[in-house]
């Protein structure tokens, strides 16, 4: 037994010398980020990720920011269009998405995507407005298409199942929230 | 027992290493190189979080029609010159113009067009 303390220190040790090389490396600098060129002068002129993304909203995963909770909190106040008069209409309706195999139902929450885009970012090029009109699956999804072409690329990643994957069966029907809607077949 | 300890606690430990040592670009960096290099400058990096602070989604990919898929954009430098895609904003005026080339033009020889970045997403997440 001894002969193993030391192994589970030097684990112990490079397990702490590695959460802190993550913490340092949350935002990687340009100049090390391994796509810009650091021999490039005007690297000097672009904002680093670091000094714009860590007085935001914490997250675990993608840009470590959450986006949702930032912008719903008010840190940021991204324009609707170029000349920042439109603002895309917001819509609290969720969708309730019951053919997910042994995992939870998906509610999509249509309120957190109308306060980045407008309906149609995703009408009707994406999603079909209409019931049981999209042929979504998992597998679709993890190759870029429907969900996938934002999720895994730009929103938060695919490895976060329990974001979309939310709602109990056993809980849908006695909530008393947004009116729902049955999607997917 | 004693000698296969060892070894599984250090693959532990390199299992836990591997995200530092991929961290790349920052998540969702966009690079374009379809037609950079072959035009003789260097590939263009996108940074959507940049953009994202301070406009919608919606404000590129629908009111400018940026196709949500990198290298099918089909955008060319002429197209922004005439205040298209990029140069709607890019102009002097929105955001700076597009004769300060190497801001955009900011990346590495031989890089590939593609959705870039992506450290922290080895495994599921907290919620």
């Amino acid at each position: 037994m001894a002969n193993r303390y030391p192994i589970i220190l030097l684990s112990i040790s490079l397990l702490a010398a590695a959460s802190a090389g993550l913490a340092a490396d949350k935002w990687k600098p340009l100049k090390k980020d391994g796509i810009h060129d650091p021999s490039n002068p005007a690297i000097n002129v672009l904002q680093e990720p670091a000094d714009a993304l860590s007085i935001l909203q914490v997250d675990t995963a993608g840009n470590m920011v959450d986006w949702a909770r930032t912008l719903d909190y008010g840190f940021i106040e991204p324009r609707g269009s170029i000349d920042g008069e439109y603002r895309p209409e917001v819509l609290e309706t969720t969708v309730l998405m019951r053919n997910t195999m042994p995992m939870r139902y998906v509610r999509f929450p249509h309120k957190t995507h109308t306060q980045w885009m407008s309906c149609e970012t995703c009408h009707d090029s994406i999603f079909i407005a209409e019931e049981h009109a999209n042929p979504i699956n998992m597998g679709k999804i993890l190759q870029g298409e429907y969900c996938g072409i934002c999720h895994g690329a730009v929103a938060f990643p695919l490895t976060e199942c329990d974001r979309c994957h939310n709602t109990d069966s056993s809980t849908v029907g006695r909530e008393v929230r947004d009116p729902e809607r049955d999607e997917g077949s | 027992m004693k000698r296969r300890s060892g070894p599984s606690l250090l693959a532990v430990v390199a299992a836990c290493l591997i995200p530092v040592m991929f961290a790349w670009a920052e998540y969702a960096d966009v690079i374009l190189n379809d037609n950079s290099e072959a035009e003789g400058v260097a590939p263009v990096i996108f940074p959507h979080w940049f953009h994202r602070i301070r406009f919608q989604c919606s404000v590129c990919h629908v009111e400018l029609g940026i196709r949500m898929e990198a290298g099918k954009t089909g955008i060319r430098m002429q197209d922004l010159i005439d205040g298209r895609y990029c140069g709607a904003c890019h102009d002097g005026g929105t955001a700076w113009s597009i004769d300060n080339c190497d801001l955009c033009h900011s990346g590495r020889p031989g890089l590939e067009t593609g959705v870039k970045g992506g450290h922290k997403t080895t495994g599921p997440g907290i919620y």
